[in-house]
């Protein structure tokens, strides 16, 4: 009853997405008799979708075998957060996530959106409607969640044990949240093309919805991040993976956006690269989200591989991004030009930072791609992986954090350069010390991370330069946005920097009792014991940690096994200090009765996810200073 | 969502896939030189697991990861360069093996690509630009 | 924008959907292919993995006579799968010889008793050395080599009953 009960709900949601794309075209083309109904239309879907993504909640969480999904990826052993999580630790489930996720977009668009001019906020609707009606398709005809199993079986498959982690119930969320948030920006550009009105309004109504998908995108990447970190029992955190880039390059295309729509709010500049923008970043999403599903590229954190999906989703991919595309060659043109700026101003710092943020998406994108090209025109296969991008990308990344100390120091539309050195000069004299004191204390670091660390620290400085000199309270909350997020960018680079030149590592075959020396800890191999869990048995390290005359910190790290479905997994365990993680492993018993351990200490490792979480802060203070402005203050500034 | 679904070859090994034989010495053991081992560290996560989902044989469970890591730590340790041994791989199963795509014929337009968007960015830059006569 | 620069992106999305789309309709194709086929076998000698069955070595493969060369292990199910081919293949008058990869003595004596012995010749593998340096990546894998030690075929993945007459026929026309 209940599924059945979802899938109307689905069924009725995508009719109501049907009739709003038609109210839409009817008003845009001139018959304004249903306009009045798009708005409660827009509402009722979302309600009808998030309905039917309850009851989904609802099918996993009592664990209602009938349903095939439920069966295939839940089981009535798991605690109550996995089931929960469950539901979208799958294919069907997350399509359904993330078209919950795109109605209620629309709806908040539609209730709460009031300064757009009415028919370009009906466009918006209506670029909404089309992406809503595609998603729809695809579930109801090829990836119905609530299909019905008959027999019905005694207990669920289960979920795979490395998704049974908090991460599981934090991550796909979020990423999905950025996702759609970016889709809403999308239907924005749409909109506006559809009705040539680019123009500051424009940018002020889509930026807090760019904010908010970047926010979340920032913090799904962080949080992915972080988790793979401390699963896959590795000690790395990013591997340029394809499914790792397809997430990267929504968030550049969105960090690019971001900026680029401040300076059409402010300074009515960059109309066509912020279009651009709009259209890239949801195309980048809906590109990674076909990447993910359709088994193209090989990927370790691939899912749902199925190619006859994947056709759907390339196709839906043509539409939407070569139909935005082609309206955005058709209209541009006739958008017209926003004000010019001087080659040394804060715009024209914006724009380098578009157009390095694109050039490393660029770069992402053909890294990724590459391999499946030449597999098509030579047969060759051929695998691009970290050397490259961290050769093609660092450097890029490192003039573009130059530019990010130099970029709040600029003043809009024309500056002088000499005043502009005179600013600058604190932070690039930090870094230069920096460099220094790095290359003397550890010379054989590679030049990447040299220039990451000497780079980060001038990054800090000059991010909180702009708060020199202000009265601090009355500073408005966007400009404390960017000094965080900036301050956290400096942060995560530094974790980087010192993770890949400092790391200690040792892997070693240890007998009980024996004692290990890793970075300023001595870890000692205490026992082995089994030990066991809900779903799960293992066999338990006791290594006992000291930090020269500290306190004896205990480590347990597990092999364990699960039995349904049948998996060895390695529990990491960790120890957090002020100045970085001990990160230990257990692996198999050698023939000679001997364990093998994999000792790292990770010396300012946090930094990495602490920035990445500082970003989002920072977004998040700009986000709340420019709504909390819009409703005080109608007439936007630049302080 | 993209980071579920580690394939069982890494972390999560089917049973059935084992041999009989512990892995071999040094597939998870250091090389005494600390100067030999970063650099067989530094070879060994640019060359791919063969079979594995995606990975550097410095990241996998995988039998033959281990094997692989092993004859790289004693190449090492006997004096090969490190390019080397990349190359003799590279021989065997092609430059799929490596993550470090090599600068051929049909590659360079890969590595060329970063220097074409940075002199395709500085051009549309120019072209916004325009110096006020005021 | 100028007229080039507005169209730009959609031309560039047309060549990204273009791969997108020979990379679905591809088949699937999991497997590395060894490079080594067509040069000769590298040079290695290995010791008797079982008493009684003699070693190998590359030598051997160079003595004018082709050989299949099936590189297997006795914890493999495909290797047990393929066991009755292989002697199909043997008893065709080809000679088969072995590379036991990570194995251990009484485990392929088990294997042998309990599925055959096709093998000429068996070479102890412990450390997929041999395994790496013919450009194979698993087991089980058959390579055709001819009578001066040049590798003229890979088989990858078990020896299934439609592939025997084609190796049979491969080795007997080598040289």
């Amino acid at each position: 009853m209940i599924a059945e009960a979802g899938l109307a709900a689905l069924w009725l949601g995508a009719a109501l997405c049907l009739l709003q794309l038609i109210a839409v075209a009817l008003t845009v083309g001139g018959k304004a008799e249903l306009a009045g109904i798009v708005r409660p239309v827009a509402v009722m879907q979302a309600a009808l979708t998030a309905l039917a993504f309850g009851l989904l909640i609802w099918l996993f969480v009592q664990v209602d075998l009938s349903v095939a999904l439920v069966f295939e990826n839940d089981s009535s052993e798991k605690p109550l957060l996995y089931r929960f999580a469950a539901t979208w630790g799958n294919h069907e489930g997350s399509m359904l996530m993330w078209v919950t996720i795109l109605g209620v977009a629309g709806a908040a668009v539609a209730l709460l959106e009031r300064k757009l001019e009415e028919r370009t906020l009906l466009a918006t609707l209506g670029g909404q409607a089309v992406i809503g009606l595609g998603f729809y398709a695809f579930l109801l005809f090829a990836s119905n969640p609530f299909a019905r199993l008959m027999p019905v079986p005694p207990e669920g498959r289960g979920l795979n044990p490395l998704l049974q982690d908090p991460g599981l119930a934090f991550h796909p969320p979020t990423l999905y949240l950025g996702y759609v948030g970016l889709s809403v920006a999308f239907s924005f550009a749409i909109g506006a093309l559809v009705t040539r009105d680019v123009g500051p309004a424009f940018a002020r109504a889509m930026r807090p919805w760019v904010l908010g998908a970047w926010i979340f995108l920032t913090l799904g990447i962080t949080a992915g991040s972080y988790w793979a970190y401390y699963e896959l029992g590795w000690g790395g955190w990013w591997f340029w993976d394809p499914v790792e880039n397809a997430s990267l390059m929504p968030w550049l295309a969105a960090t690019a956006l971001l900026h680029s729509v401040t300076v059409l709010a402010t300074r009515d500049g960059l109309r066509a690269w912020t279009l651009m923008l709009a259209v890239v970043a949801f195309s980048m999403s809906m590109v990674g989200t076909f990447l993910v599903r359709s088994g193209v590229l090989t990927s370790v954190h691939a899912f749902a591989v199925d190619p006859k999906r994947g056709s759907f989703l390339l196709a839906l991919l043509f539409l939407y991004i070569g139909g935005a595309l082609a309206l955005f060659g058709a209209r541009v043109g006739t958008v017209r030009e926003g004000a010019r700026f001087d080659p040394i101003s804060r715009e024209a710092g914006l724009v380098a930072n578009n157009l390095l943020l694109t050039a490393i998406l660029g770069i992402v994108l053909v890294g990724t791609l590459y391999p499946l090209i030449l597999e098509a025109s030579t047969g060759t296969k051929l695998s691009v992986g970290p050397p490259y991008f961290n050769t093609a990308a660092g450097p890029l990344a490192l003039i573009l954090v130059a530019i990010m100390a130099a970029g709040p120091l600029l003043r809009w539309r024309r500056d002088n350069p000499k005043l502009l050195a005179k600013r600058v000069a604190p932070a690039a004299a930090l870094a230069l010390i920096a460099l220094v004191a790095v290359k003397l204390t550890a010379p054989s670091i590679s030049i990447l991370s040299l220039l990451g660390l000497a780079l980060a620290a001038g990054l800090a400085l000059a991010s909180v330069a702009p708060l020199w000199k202000r009265n601090l309270l009355r500073t408005p909350l966007f400009v404390w946005g960017m000094v965080v997020a900036h301050l956290g960018i400096a942060v995560s680079i530094a974790g980087m920097a010192c993770d890949s030149s400092f790391t200690a590592e040792k892997l070693v075959a240890a007998r009980v009792g024996e004692t290990v020396a890793v970075g300023p800890y001595n870890v000692t191999f205490d026992a082995v014991d089994p030990t066991f869990g809900p779903s799960w048995q293992a066999l338990q390290a006791t290594l006992l940690a000291r930090r020269g005359d500290g306190d004896v910190l205990t480590l347990n790290p597990q092999a364990r096994t699960y039995w349904a479905p049948p998996t060895e997994t390695s529990e990491t365990a960790i120890h957090t200090a002020l100045d970085g993680q001990l990160y230990t492993v257990l692996g198999k018993q050698a023939a000679d009765g001997r364990w093998q351990l994999r000792l790292w200490w990770k010396p300012f490792v946090t930094l990495i996810w602490a920035g990445g979480a500082m970003v989002a802060i920072g977004g998040a203070l700009a986000l709340i200073g420019r709504l909390w402005r819009g409703r005080r203050k109608p007439q936007e500034t630049w302080a | 969502m993209r980071r579920l679904l580690l394939a069982l070859a890494l972390v999560a090994a089917p049973v059935l896939a084992d041999s009989d034989l512990p892995p071999a010495p040094l597939a998870n053991t250091q090389l005494p030189d600390a100067k030999q081992e970063a650099e067989a560290k530094a070879l060994m996560v640019t060359i791919r697991c063969l079979v594995c989902q995606g990975q550097s044989i410095a990241d996998s469970d995988a039998e033959l990861a281990g094997d692989m890591r092993a004859m790289v730590r004693e190449r090492i340790a006997a004096g090969e360069k490190p390019e080397a041994i990349r190359a003799w791989l590279v021989q065997r199963y092609g430059s799929w093996v490596s993550y470090e795509p090599p600068f051929d014929r049909v590659t360079w337009a890969l590595w060329v690509a970063p220097i074409l968007f940075l002199v395709v960015g500085a051009l549309i830059a120019r072209t916004s630009f325009r110096r006020r006569r005021v | 924008m100028t007229g080039a620069t507005k169209w730009a992106p959609l031309v560039l999305f047309i060549l990204l959907g273009s791969a997108l789309t020979y990379g679905l309709a591809k088949p699937e194709s999991n497997t590395i292919k060894s490079k080594m086929v067509g040069v000769s076998v590298p040079s290695f000698t290995l010791p008797a993995a079982v008493p009684g069955v003699p070693g190998l070595s590359s030598s051997d493969l160079a003595t004018g006579r082709p050989h299949l060369v099936n590189v297997f292990g006795s914890w493999c199910l495909p290797c047990m799968a393929e066991a009755p081919q292989l002697k199909q293949i043997a008893d065709a008058g080809v000679p088969v010889v072995g590379i036991a990869v990570r194995d251990k003595p009484e485990a392929l004596q088990r294997f042998l008793s309990r599925y055959g012995n096709p093998f000429g010749a068996i070479g102890a593998d412990d450390a997929s050395q041999v395994m790496m340096a013919m450009g194979s990546s698993g087991v089980p894998e058959s390579f055709v080599v001819d009578g001066q030690g040049r590798i003229l075929q890979q088989q990858i993945g078990p020896v299934n009953p439609e592939d025997v007459a084609g190796i049979v026929a491969a080795v007997k026309a080598a040289r």
